[in-house]
């Protein structure tokens, strides 16, 4: 039973998310947060930023952390294989027919109008992860934070894994 | 058949782009490049590109279509596994170790502090997402066709409660079946 839901929390996620790993994460979080409650805002927002720090694809690195926090090792195995083999089966089995379809309009608009509703979600995602951090951390150390944070990424294009690390350090030296 | 050698070197090239390729799977494909493009030859720059066109016909990570496919290619069903484990097992081991040392020792107030301070960090990145999806929606759409599907979906998944896969699978059938003319279709859910 938990090995199914872990297998369709991870299934549709990636049958229906274009643009890559990074347009799966709210998708992902509907179902581990939203539906089935296996993780907490925070602990989700833990395995996203150490997920963002390391290098390899970002949807398989959660599916199987996701996958053995909630059933073991098997639970890590089922919620890889549902997001890598049904879109690698389909690309492996219809390769032909996605040939020739490859530069179709058709194709390229269904990219281009799932994109605003992946973005909505992101905006919403987003705007969870503020309430939550002014929840635990308060209004201070969430400004502290997330402005220097914002510019180091935005302005610096510092590396993402030296702005958790920074962030880490900060929060043990001064958040307790 | 030389496909022992080759999944060798099929693991170890897709090894090398896991362990360097940081960003998430699209900022990982000029690595993959390298890899099967200018070192290993095993794709020229022309298939590189069809191959890559192909994978985003298609949704879920590009980071392991490519590797699966290019794998299958030269390895058969053997190359296919070894170029995948390649290069996501590494780091998900990484994770299940490292957030499982984490999470014990997570009534510790300092460590605590740890997992809260990178709360609003995930949220800058997933900001900076946002603003990357809708600018590349806004390019597409336009402005105003983004804005109200955007407003629309949010309307049927966070308000009415239906699930995203609804709505996004209405928005892809949509795209999908209306005649390939120039006209905007809402999510028609």
């Amino acid at each position: 039973m938990i090995y199914w839901e872990l297998f369709l929390a991870f299934f549709i996620p990636n049958i229906i998310g274009y643009g890559g790993g990074p347009a799966i994460i709210p998708l992902i979080e509907a179902e581990v947060v939203g539906r089935y409650d296996w993780m907490t805002a925070q602990t989700f927002a833990e395995t996203l930023a150490l997920g963002n720090a390391l290098p390899s694809p970002i949807a398989t690195k959660m599916a199987g952390y996701v996958g053995y926090e909630v059933a073991g090792i098997g639970g890590a195995f089922i919620a890889v294989a549902a997001t890598v083999i049904p879109t690698l089966l389909l690309m492996l089995g219809a390769l032909g027919l996605l040939y020739r379809h490859r530069d179709s309009p058709r194709v390229k608009r269904m990219s281009q109008w799932v994109r605003p509703v992946i973005a909505m979600m992101m905006a919403w995602l987003t705007l969870g992860f503020m309430l939550e951090s002014l929840n635990t951390s308060g209004a201070l150390h969430t400004a502290i934070i997330g402005i220097v944070a914002a510019i180091a990424l935005i302005r610096f294009n510092t590396h993402p894994a030296f702005v958790v690390i920074g962030a880490l350090i900060y929060g043990g030296l001064i958040i307790p | 058949m030389k496909t022992r050698g080759a999944c060798w070197q099929l693991f170890w090239a897709f090894f090398r782009v896991g362990i360097f390729g940081f960003g998430g799977g699209p900022a990982m494909i000029p690595l993959v490049r390298a890899e099967v493009v200018t070192r290993h030859h095993w794709l020229t720059d022309e298939e590189f590109a069809d191959v890559l066109a192909i994978g985003n016909t298609l949704p879920g990570p590009i980071a392991t279509k490519m590797p699966g496919y290019i794998g299958y290619r030269v390895g058969g069903v053997i190359g296919c596994i070894a170029a995948v484990i390649a290069i996501i097992l590494p780091m998900i081991v990484a994770m299940i170790v490292m957030l499982g040392i984490f999470s014990r020792y997570r009534d510790v107030a300092w460590i605590r502090g740890m997992g809260q301070a990178v709360v609003p960090v995930v949220m800058v990145m997933m900001a900076q997402l946002t603003w990357d999806f809708f600018d590349k929606s806004k390019a597409a759409l336009g402005w105003w066709v983004s804005i109200v599907m955007a407003i629309v979906a949010a309307g049927l998944i966070y308000w009415l409660g239906i699930h995203p896969g609804w709505v996004i699978g209405a928005i892809l059938a949509a795209a999908l079946l209306r005649p390939a003319g120039k006209k905007k279709a809402e999510g028609s859910a």
